[in-house]
């Protein structure tokens, strides 16, 4: 069955994650990243971001394994097509980031084998002032349902 | 391997100087699932892999866009913060594959009383093939 648009605005349930020291320095040694602002206090306080950050593609992570999605989908049909992060503020060591997962767009184009469609799924973390950290922008392409 | 930018000092158009990455490995892919949570057994059970028509296991798609993001970091240095970050997945890779990552600047400006500056940004493998094609927004201090 395809989606309609009623799913826009659609949200999960909050959940809150902890960035925790190990989980990114696993992360980063995964990608091979030995950026020293995210292992280095006197590196990173001379830097821009004025402490130890996480790798930009952190946010992929912060999932708790346990939120239900805000609607069901199938995952032989989904592809996941483009990934974007707005950053807000800096992620830290320690942080507790209020997440929920929120269907922000949903529209369809043809494409060369039937009608395609694309969803836009934002995980908004927050942190404990309620202060916009940063938004993980997820672009799925959701294929034609085959009978 | 990448030097220390001078960020005042870059230009419309101008590449910046690549960055390799070694081969992808299957460790690197167990390690990429632990570490981000995603165990699609297509990038870590070859045989699952092969059931669904592919040759072997495949890389996550953010693995390579964590690959940029380590690009993207090393040009922003100590000097910048990167507001924004985003890429299109391309062609599929696999272990073995070694991952180039290089930017062009696209646009320097100011707005909001700070300054910026646009990436345009590539990771492609050896061959040539690109598998991720994105862009940066960087907010120099």
């Amino acid at each position: 069955m395809d989606l309609d648009k009623s799913v826009i605005g659609l949200t999960s349930d909050e959940y809150v994650f902890e960035v925790e020291s190990r989980h990114v320095g696993q992360f980063a040694t995964a990608i091979g990243d030995d950026n020293p602002l995210y292992t280095d206090d006197g590196y990173a306080k001379e830097s821009a971001y004025e402490g130890l950050i996480v790798p930009p593609t952190f946010p992929i992570a912060m999932n708790d394994g346990k939120v239900k999605m805000p609607l069901q989908l199938d995952h032989r049909r989904m592809l996941h097509g483009e990934q974007e992060f707005l950053y807000y503020k800096p992620i830290r060591i320690g942080d507790q980031l209020r997440c929920q997962i929120k269907v922000r767009d949903l529209y369809d184009k043809e494409g060369k084998s039937g009608k395609m469609q694309f969803l836009k799924l934002d995980t908004e973390m927050k942190d404990e002032a309620g202060e916009l950290v940063c938004i993980s922008r997820m672009n799925i392409v959701y294929r034609a349902a085959k009978n | 391997m990448i030097k220390d930018w001078v960020l005042e000092d870059l230009t419309v158009d101008q590449k910046l100087e690549p960055m390799m990455k070694p081969p992808i490995t299957k460790v690197q892919l167990a390690q990429y699932a632990g570490a981000s949570g995603d165990f699609n057994p297509l990038h870590l059970d070859d045989g699952f892999a092969q059931k669904i028509g592919m040759d072997g296991v495949i890389a996550h798609g953010m693995l390579i866009m964590g690959f940029l993001g380590e690009y993207v970091m090393k040009v922003a240095g100590k000097k910048a913060r990167v507001a924004n970050f985003k890429m299109r997945f391309g062609k599929m890779t696999v272990p073995g594959d070694e991952i180039r990552c290089s930017g062009v600047v696209r646009r320097t400006y100011e707005e909001d009383g700070k300054r910026w500056i646009a990436l345009d940004l590539t990771a492609e493998k050896v061959s040539g093939e690109v598998v991720g094609s994105g862009s940066a927004i960087l907010q120099r201090t």
